[in-house]
């Protein structure tokens, strides 16, 4: 079935309006076809560069000598770990408002890239912590929340595909990913409400950050590099989804037509 | 380098990972886009997201 621009009502409001113009699969499969090398190229740029520049450049900590550089995989990908979840509540939440019909199709996309970046986030923190605090796991509420948010991405994985009916399970995905946001203050500020062995924050909006400016770059430049290869990624994974939704329509088609 | 063997795990699982969805996902592009164009009237000769579709 395929959705068009077509449908959108005539005295829709305003923001509705402007959501559905990017509806039209065409339209969009344009766009994200012009924008794709133009987050792919600097992606990859970004990653290599930064993770060379933290690997063999930025100076190792005076205490915890070069496991330190584990931080410039484990921050972007806890950045991408909650970034890509309020991404996926937010087209959980234009889905459920204003049944755009792309944005239960990014939701779906997002979901397994945003579980891989928290299994990853969990897997580097495991690496940093068992020679850092001598254990893998510690049942702290940091780890403990993005533990949680692991088991949410996996729930909403699960739960968009159990109906036979594919927009039961997108409306069922998009509920959960709603009520599952309360966990991402929890994961900012657990370092702060909890007496956790997991540090504070490094980078925050308002104060200067607590790390060495030659540190700091090669971890700017990875963030930069991974979210725009999340970014890369999703956008890909949603144009072969906007085609195999057609592909589903035309041979829905040609089989009632035969 | 110390703690070498952490270090390599972490960025062989950061590669592995990114890479793995990238080419994943080209790959996925690439067969949905040979079979739009063999099934889809509308697209003989026309590579998808460059003509109208509705």
């Amino acid at each position: 079935m395929v959705c068009s621009v077509d449908s959108t009502p005539a005295l829709a409001p305003s923001p509705a309006r402007s959501l559905h113009r990017f509806a039209n699969p065409g339209r969009f499969l344009r766009i994200s076809g012009w924008l794709l090398p133009w987050l792919a190229i600097p992606a990859l740029v970004l990653t290599l560069g930064g993770l060379a520049w933290g690997l063999f450049v930025a100076p190792p900590d005076y205490q915890q000598g070069d496991a330190v550089r584990i931080i410039y995989i484990h921050v972007p990908a806890a950045w991408l770990a909650s970034g890509g979840y309020l991404a996926l509540a937010l087209c959980s939440a234009v889905a459920l408002v204003w049944r755009h019909p792309l944005a239960d199709l990014a939701a779906v996309e997002i979901g397994p890239v945003g579980a891989a970046f928290t299994a990853l986030c969990l897997a580097t923190g495991s690496l940093w912590g068992k020679p850092m605090w001598g254990a893998w796991w510690v049942w702290d509420a940091r780890l403990t929340s993005v533990l949680v948010l692991f088991f949410l991405y996996l729930g909403h994985i699960a739960l968009v595909r159990a109906f036979d009916d594919p927009t039961r399970g997108y409306r069922a995905g998009a509920i959960l990913a709603l009520v599952g946001v309360v966990n991402l203050p929890v994961i900012k500020f657990s370092v702060d409400w909890w007496n956790t062995l997991h540090q504070p924050s490094t980078l925050t909006i308002s104060g200067a950050p607590s790390m060495h400016v030659d540190m700091l770059w090669p971890l700017l430049v990875c963030i930069a590099g991974f979210s725009l290869g999340f970014a890369a990624i999703v956008t890909a994974r949603l144009r072969a989804a906007v085609m195999e939704r057609r592909i589903r329509g035309l041979l829905l088609a040609q089989a009632q037509a035969a | 380098m110390t703690h070498l063997p952490y270090i390599a795990a972490a960025y062989g699982l950061a590669v592995l990972v990114g890479a793995g969805f990238a080419v994943d996902a080209w790959l996925r592009v690439g067969r949905a886009r040979r079979k739009l164009e063999a099934i889809d009237p509308r697209r003989h000769g026309a590579r998808p997201g460059r003509e109208h579709a509705g």
